[in-house]
């Protein structure tokens, strides 16, 4: 190489140069790649292969029957359980959860954009520190203000209120399960995806809305509608898809919130606390897979429609 | 004229926004009544953890919940002080390496020319969906297979790759003029060089957010403790308060440890939050999916 420096020859210096370029690039971006193939990718395709097969960690993983299909045809016509409460509960709280936590991030982003800097700064940390307290944080204090026993706020403030008799046992009462697991994750939803859209709504043109007002805007609600969330739909996208991602991570809590899994008559079970019953409690391994797999669809169908609203094509 | 233009970001108070912090102010209060009642819950003495009817705040606060539980340790008798270790030194470790090779990957897809540029961009993006808790179990498969169970880098490497960080500062690096990096290689210097010395400290915003996200989601994983650590002594903090939680209802002590606890996991995330936000708000403006 030195030689070809000493021929002061341009062009092979300028592709030595770019060759050079190259092995950068590639270094720069080797540790990520290979990070991301590891612990994202390749798990994503074990588990789509694993779910065409019979998995129990003690044999060698084979062919499943149906031509691989069983675990697919046993989810969708013999799983009770699956069918029975999985689907519905999964159904119910992700719909409230996920787009009903994005709405109400964004009524709460909207309303902190219209108060002055110093006290929005206030709130908005409020409502954020919910999403940073972590799961441990979670059950050690909701399960508290819920507990079934002496120690349980609630029911102190019912029983002491003579509004009950006797106490509830929330978190063991299929009735309570999932709408107590509703109200901590929307408690725990404003996220980074809210922050994104507080950020968005401060950014939007101001001239906007006066211009808005002169071609005949009539209420808040057309302004929102034909100002605010075109002028902000990037950070609109962002913030659905955290919100969705958030909703689906979250569904441990039914499980750390009764201490068993399955929960409670299966009431406040979800996709993925089936999903690790199969696979960490029974061993089924290819039936896990079969069910992370649904799940997976699950968020990227609930992600298009975000696209859909939100993303440039759409 | 029915209303007036939406008035963003005012300078001062008026009458307007009245109805906003009527809403505003109790959404807060109740957002923040958890938070309250660790901290209360924590500085309890015995009999009051355990009054009835219970009250919310406490009446006689008390550091025996802290000291029962820098003295305490697991039924296996590692004491809680090497839970604790452990977790700082993975936490550290692992927000260096991420900012680290989140930077170098984001600094390529934004400031370089290569051929799956945009691919690896649009795989990354469509990742931000990417539900790690589904794929628990062929990631527990992997790391088996290639031996890194009960090491104690179980801890980091499996996290270091974080599309939604990887998202933020690209999106950050692509307001860094190109001049300004063409004009730094013009005078000789390596990517390694332009990126310490140029791209770093015109990300500080984007790397602090960052930073809070891996520090939030490490610090309060039990997932690599509970399922590919076996060693106790490798364990870390969150795991060990996991344990606590699961024996309060047998033991009654444990109520006020687990309290205690709680608040030392989550006192670091508000502390850095805090010192952070105007950072991240920062960050935020660029974080748009476009």
């Amino acid at each position: 190489m030195q030689t070809t420096l000493n021929k002061q020859n341009v062009g092979d210096y300028e592709r030595i140069s770019k060759r050079r370029d190259k092995i950068s690039t590639f270094l720069l971006l080797l540790p990520y790649v290979l990070l991301f193939s590891t612990f994202i990718i390749i798990p994503i395709l074990v588990s789509g292969a694993l779910s065409f097969s019979y998995f129990n960690l003690i044999e060698a993983p084979r062919l499943a029957d149906l031509f691989g299909f069983y675990n697919y045809v046993i989810l969708v016509t013999q799983d009770e359980n699956f069918l029975r409460y999985v689907i519905p509960n999964t159904i119910k709280y992700s719909f409230i959860v996920g787009p009903g936590g994005y709405i109400l991030s964004f009524i709460m982003a909207w309303m902190l954009s219209q108060i002055q800097a110093t006290p929005r700064k206030w709130i908005s940390l409020a409502m954020y520190t919910p999403s940073m307290v972590g799961g441990v944080f979670i059950t050690v204090v909701w399960r508290t203000m819920f507990s079934g026993d002496t120690s349980g706020y609630i029911n102190a403030i019912l029983l002491s209120n003579d509004i009950i008799d006797e106490a509830i046992q929330f978190l063991q009462d299929p009735a309570y399960l999932l709408n107590i697991m509703i109200l901590v994750s929307l408690w725990s939803s404003m996220g980074i995806g809210f922050l994104a859209m507080l950020a968005g709504l401060l950014n939007v043109d101001k001239t906007l809305y006066e211009a808005a007002l002169v071609d005949g805007i009539k209420n808040r609600f057309q302004e929102i509608i034909y100002i605010t969330i075109p002028q902000m739909k990037p950070q609109m996208l962002f913030g659905a898809v955290m919100a969705i991602v958030g909703a689906f991570n979250s569904g441990y809590i039914g499980v750390a919130l009764s201490g068993q899994n399955p929960t409670p008559q299966y009431s406040g079970q979800l996709i993925i606390n089936h999903m690790e019953d199969f696979g960490f409690i029974r061993y089924e391994m290819g039936y896990a897979a079969a069910i992370s797999v649904v799940l997976l669809l699950i968020v990227f169908m609930f992600s298009r429609v975000a696209y859909a609203l939100f993303g440039d094509k759409g | 004229m029915a209303i007036k233009a939406m008035n963003v970001n005012p300078k001062r108070f008026d009458r307007n926004q009245l109805k906003f912090y009527l809403i505003l102010v109790p959404m807060a209060v109740f957002m923040l009544l958890p938070v309250v009642y660790i901290f209360s819950q924590s500085l309890k003495p015995l009999d009051e953890l355990f009054m009835f009817p219970p009250r919310f705040l406490v009446q006689k606060p008390t550091f025996k919940n802290f000291t029962d539980l820098f003295r305490a340790a697991s039924s296996t008798g590692v004491p809680m002080m090497r839970y604790l270790v452990n977790s700082v030194i993975v936490t550290v470790i692992a927000i260096t390496l991420t900012l680290l090779i989140t930077t170098m990957t984001a600094y390529a897809l934004s400031k370089k020319e290569f051929k799956l540029k945009k691919f690896l961009f649009s795989v990354n993006q469509t990742a931000l969906m990417f539900v790690a808790i589904a794929v628990a179990i062929p990631r527990y498969l992997i790391i088996d297979t290639i031996g890194l169970n009960d090491t104690f880098i179980v801890h980091i490497l499996p996290y270091l790759a974080m599309p939604v960080g990887l998202f933020l500062v690209k999106q950050f690096i692509d307001q860094v003029p190109d001049e300004l990096v063409e004009a730094a290689k013009v005078d000789g210097a390596g990517d390694w060089h332009i990126i310490m010395k140029i791209i770093i400290p015109l990300i500080k915003p984007a790397l602090a957010t960052v930073a809070i996200l891996t520090f939030q989601m490490i610090w309060n994983s039990t997932e690599s403790s509970n399922l590919y650590i076996i060693t106790e002594t490798k364990k870390t903090f969150s795991f060990y308060l996991t344990t606590l939680t699961a024996n309060q209802a047998v033991s009654i002590a444990g109520a006020g440890m687990a309290a205690a606890a709680g608040l030392i996991m989550f006192l670091p995330n508000l502390i850095i939050f805090v010192i952070m936000q105007s950072r991240v708000m920062d960050t935020m403006s660029h974080s748009g999916i476009k």
